[in-house]
């Protein structure tokens, strides 16, 4: 071999390298299944085309150490950080950050333990478990109780420290909660928040984009709405927005899940004959018309609501 | 003496990046993975210490060479074995168990006379040092 010890490539295609990873069908997916969430799609390109940019360095001999993708997503209930999530552990599986590309979703009982010494043990599981995929820990804040000074959470935040700083490669960890509970306990955990780069905070959903989706998930269960019923839902968001426990596209799924029983209902109590299918998978204005979010008027009205 | 029992014991000692690929394979195969320790290898021993539970599910070798470097700190000089457990039928059964540590100076087994009832002798093997 006539060619000098080295033989690294003098140039790399970008657009090439990008369509080989098969990340822009991920992209694709992402924007055609997601609603919404623009600065967290943006941030999640930003994060493909670095990861993209580091292989192609790594390739020429530039690079050697791996980028921290440790990431935290902070939003309300119901803004789709665990969907994010699982997609996120397949889009780093395409680019090769991580081996294998599976998700282990876990909480604070999953990692911390009942008594003394069970607590590393049940850590060290989990983290086994995600080795080469991606841990995700939902309400992260929970594993810390300012409350307690004995409290075993510590540990758990230890060894997941430990972990997160010297097994870069072999796994990536994603905290999510809520923006308020998550800044508190960053600045009780400072050595968490300098390990992770990645802070994504996930915007609330306008009217619009939760009558979209709202309209996703029916196409999802072949249900579909009548016109005079998505004219009804979209006044349904407004005024379900304003009441308490408001949790974005959770309480759409509930209210769909609520409008299908009224339709069953409807169905057996008014059917004279065989149905067709198409009565079967619509959801007409009466099922929604009899939600108490219309007639529970004012959102502090004493009254409980479902 | 070398202890021979188990896959690739007839080989060369396996290097870390082997065990990584040959726990890879078993991760594929759906095979849990134990980790095993002893200071008697007479083959007659089947009951090795156990480091830790057998881990049923791993994606990724990682998690078995991190629990292997621990159990390598905490005991050097013994014999450590990587068992891989088929649950196909039903049960665990071992498809694969290979050999991943051994002590710097490995026991001799002796073949040892036994006088036994009447004039009868039996042999056996005898770990010796």
């Amino acid at each position: 071999m006539g060619e000098p010890a080295e033989s690294l490539p003098q140039t790399i295609d970008l657009a090439e390298e990008y369509r080989t990873s098969g990340v822009d069908e991920v992209l694709e997916e992402l924007d055609r299944e997601l609603v919404g969430l623009k600065p967290v799609k943006q941030r999640i390109r930003e994060i493909a085309a670095l990861l993209i940019v580091e292989r192609a360095r790594k390739a020429m001999g530039l690079s050697h150490e791996t980028p921290t993708l440790h990431m935290n997503f902070t939003g309300n209930p119901g803004t789709g950080k665990t969907t994010v999530a699982l997609r996120m552990a397949n889009i780093l599986h395409r680019l090769g950050y991580v081996r294998k590309g599976h998700l282990v979703s876990v909480t604070r009982d999953d990692l911390v333990g009942q008594y003394i010494g069970h607590t590393a043990p049940k850590t060290k599981e989990v983290l086994k478990r995600a080795m080469g995929g991606v841990l995700f820990i939902d309400e992260a804040y929970y594993l810390y109780r300012p409350d307690n000074e004995r409290d075993y959470g510590q540990e758990a935040i230890e060894i997941l420290l430990q972990v997160m700083e010297n097994n870069r490669e072999d796994l990536v960890v994603i905290l999510a909660g809520y923006s308020d509970r998550m800044d508190r306990f960053f600045e009780s955990n400072p050595g968490f928040r300098s390990r992770i780069a990645h802070h994504l905070d996930f915007p609330d959903y306008d009217d619009d984009e939760l009558l979209a989706i709202s309209e996703g998930m029916l196409a999802g269960q072949n249900y579909h709405f009548d016109d005079e019923a998505k004219v009804l839902m979209a006044r349904y968001i407004e005024l379900r927005r304003s009441q308490p426990h408001f949790a974005n596209a959770r309480s759409i799924r509930n209210a769909l899940d609520r409008a299908r029983l009224r339709q069953a209902n409807r169905l057996f109590s008014s059917a004279t004959g065989p149905v067709t299918a198409e009565e079967l998978s619509t959801i007409d204005a009466d099922d929604i018309k009899v939600s108490r979010v219309f007639t529970m008027g004012m959102p502090d009205s004493s009254e409980g609501q479902s | 003496m070398r202890i021979t029992q188990g896959c690739f014991s007839f080989l060369p000692d396996l290097d870390d990046t082997q065990i990584n690929a040959q726990v890879e394979y078993c991760l594929e195969q759906d095979w849990a993975i134990g980790i095993e320790y002893t200071d008697d290898p007479h083959p007659r021993n089947n009951y090795w210490e156990m480091w830790g539970n057998p881990m049923f599910d791993l994606r990724d070798a990682k998690g078995v060479m991190m629990e292997l470097d621990d159990c390598r700190t905490a005991n050097p000089d013994h014999y450590i074995r990587i068992n891989a457990f088929d649950n196909t039928r039903g049960w665990e059964t071992v498809r694969m168990s290979f050999i991943v540590n051994r002590p710097a100076k490995e026991p001799k087994l002796d073949l040892a006379r036994y006088d036994r009832h009447g004039r009868t002798q039996s042999y056996g093997l005898r770990a010796g040092g």
